[in-house]
């Protein structure tokens, strides 16, 4: 069936330029993402198995990923509960300013990252506003994984907040009133009623935002201060690598960066491809 | 239980909703709430819930006063127009959700929730869909499921927004039919809100009849149909066709046509007929000459729909006939027949009832 589908047969479309579109894209993707990829293996071929597993588990780097790999991850949680928050807040009340907001909503996008990170670095280091606050507390952001972590949350909180928003703005208002009509509290409804319908997006827009943290570069160089062993993220590593000329060594490190994304994306995908069905009702 | 709703009132921003209104269900009642669309109905139906605060008035369901209650403490059951069922549960969940949504120490065991969503199933006959999910079910199958759902809790009262708009019209009549056995037979009392007239002449014990946020008349289907209160309402509930002329000694005069209207005020008058109280003949008689030229034939069951015009009308008449008048007339289109009123409404200055008619032959 699918096959005969894609098959290219000459038939009449009612929708013209298939060919050329098709083409057009194919040939873009080849150019900006498939190009720089193929670089990449071609790197990493210069390697041996001994050299690129010598390679990949120095210490230093290891103790990298578990830095970028904490942070990422609280971060995105951080992001999960406070950008389905800000959906919540733009699609289901009223208030002056909302159109501000929801556009505020794309800065870490619009930013670039790099003035991001000198920002937050300049507000949390110890002579900046919060920082100077903090420190009688013996509180430090700056230069420790919650200055990386903070880093992370503000460049991927829209992704949270972007993939959640239309899904939260389709759910019809009856769908709660109909649960509360039925004597649910406010708490029930929304964990059994709203949450489930959320969820797939919620988890999408999560995995998003922890996939593009462990990336992070600009916005989190600054701030995390780059003590090895304890602040250095693994995108720092690619930098320094580079820095040295060692191609081969940024090329190794970078495809378990490559790696780790793609996973995720595909698993993410494939969860929430199950997910649509069943709402659909097994149907597509 | 009884429903006493006093002086209930609603404004959204500045349009009001509702004037001040007062209604009284009897328990038991099945009450259709019939209008156009901002006709304040489902406004009047959501304050009921507790969906919508009133700006003012009371609610009483039987000596309990609800104004003040939020929705989940009503005991009211609520049917949605687009059932508003949850997609992520199955048929079996949606019907036990508010079962299960109860304060745990009031809470059925699982075995009795088994068993009273089984029974609600098999009441709404869809025991063999329990595992599904509503996307697998047709329109009217969801439907059905949402009633389960909201009958699930036993509420005092049932109130239904719509509950068959959005249904095809085959599936709406075997739903509402459905429903009024449903009723009889639990006897609950119920609300429900619909645009549909044939609707709510059919399913109510009580029909309540708003326009413009007011509640226009409140009367038996018969009751309703044989005496509106107003010109709205009878407009409303049919078809209508309008004959305007000058009254001059009992003669109505209009264009080359005249019909004798008995002891008519002079001057202008207007009358309003029902389809069925036009008859048709081949020739004019005595004291009517109303002539009039066939320009539609539309056959629909028991009866034939007739689309008439004549250079007097200003809106073409539609008049329906029994297939053995159309038949002994043999009517075709273009033919030119001549039109008797059998009986004629008229009321007085948009407002007033004057259900005077005068049957004719």
């Amino acid at each position: 069936m699918t096959t005969a589908r894609f098959s290219l047969q000459r038939q009449h479309r009612v929708l013209p330029g298939f060919g050329l579109s098709l083409g057009v894209s194919l040939t873009f993707i080849s150019l900006v993402l498939l190009l720089p990829l193929t670089s990449l293996v071609g790197q990493l071929s210069q390697l041996s198995w001994s050299q690129y597993w010598f390679l990949i588990t120095d210490p230093r780097i290891v103790a990298s990923y578990s830095v970028t790999l904490g942070a990422a991850a609280v971060a995105c949680l951080f992001n999960a509960a406070f950008g389905l928050l800000m959906a919540w807040v733009l699609v289901r009340y009223d208030f002056p300013g909302k159109r501000l907001v929801d556009a505020l909503m794309d800065l870490p996008f619009a930013l670039p990252t790099a003035v991001a990170g000198i920002t937050l670095a300049t507000l949390y280091s110890s002579n900046g506003w919060i920082g100077s606050l903090l420190e009688p507390t013996g509180i430090s952001i700056a230069y420790t994984w919650v200055g990386i972590a903070l880093a992370m949350a503000f460049t991927s909180i829209p992704f949270v907040v972007r993939t959640v928003q239309p899904v939260l703005e389709d759910l019809p208002a009856e769908i709660d009133e109909a649960a509360v009509s039925l004597g649910a509290k406010d708490g029930h409804a929304f964990r059994r009623v709203i949450l489930p319908h959320l969820w797939p997006a919620l988890v999408t827009g999560t995995g998003l935002a922890f996939v593009r943290s462990l990336g992070e570069f600009g916005a989190v160089i600054f701030i995390a201060g780059g003590k090895p062993y304890e602040t250095e993220i693994t995108s720092l590593m690619i930098f320094v690598r580079l820095q040295e000329y060692d191609y081969a060594g940024a090329s190794a490190v970078a495809s378990i960066v490559l790696a780790t994304s793609l996973l995720l994306l595909l698993v993410i995908n494939l969860w929430q491809g199950r997910f649509i069905k069943r709402l659909h009702g097994g149907r597509g | 239980m009884s429903i006493r709703i006093e002086q209930v009132a609603k404004t959204f921003g500045r349009t009001q909703a509702l004037a001040p209104i007062d209604l009284n269900i009897a328990d038991g009642e099945l009450i259709g709430l019939l209008g156009p669309s901002g006709s304040g109905k489902t406004t009047l139906l959501r304050i009921m819930a507790g969906l919508e605060q009133a700006d003012g008035g009371r609610i009483h369901f039987g000596e309990r006063d609800v104004t003040q209650l939020h929705v989940r403490d009503r005991r009211i059951g609520f049917v949605f127009q687009h059932y508003a069922l949850f997609r992520h549960m199955t048929v079996f969940e949606n019907v036990a959700f508010g079962l299960r949504a109860m304060p745990r120490r009031e809470r059925p065991s699982n075995a009795d929730i088994r068993s009273r969503v089984t029974q609600l199933l098999e009441m709404v006959r869809l025991n063999e869909f329990a595992e599904r999910f509503p996307a697998q079910l047709s329109g009217g199958q969801q439907q059905r499921v949402a009633l389960a759902r909201a009958l699930a809790l036993k509420p005092d009262v049932l109130l239904l927004d719509e509950p068959f708009g959005a249904l095809d019209a085959k599936v709406r009549q075997e739903l509402r039919r459905w429903l009024r056995h449903l009723h009889d037979e639990l006897n609950f009392t119920s609300v429900f809100v619909t645009h549909d007239q044939e609707e709510a002449l059919e399913l109510s014990d009580r029909v309540v009849v708003m326009s413009n946020g007011r509640i226009e008349q409140i009367a038996t289907p018969d009751e309703l149909y044989r005496q509106p209160a107003n010109r709205f309402v009878f407009e409303f509930l049919g078809d209508v066709n309008r004959l305007e002329g000058d009254v001059r000694d009992g003669v109505l005069t209009c264009g080359d046509a005249h019909l004798d209207v008995g002891d008519l005020a002079d001057g202008g008058q207007e009358l309003l007929l029902r389809p069925h109280e036009i008859s048709l003949a081949g020739e004019p008689s005595a004291h009517t000459h109303l002539p009039v030229t066939v320009t539609a034939i539309v056959p629909v069951g028991a009866e034939v729909r007739l689309e008439l015009e004549a250079d007097w009308l200003v809106e073409p008449w539609l008049a329906t006939i029994s297939h053995a008048d159309f038949e002994r007339l043999d009517v075709q289109r273009g033919k030119r027949l001549f039109a008797t009123p059998t009986h004629w409404h008229r009321f007085n200055a948009q407002t007033v009832a004057e259900p005077a008619a005068v049957a004719m032959s």
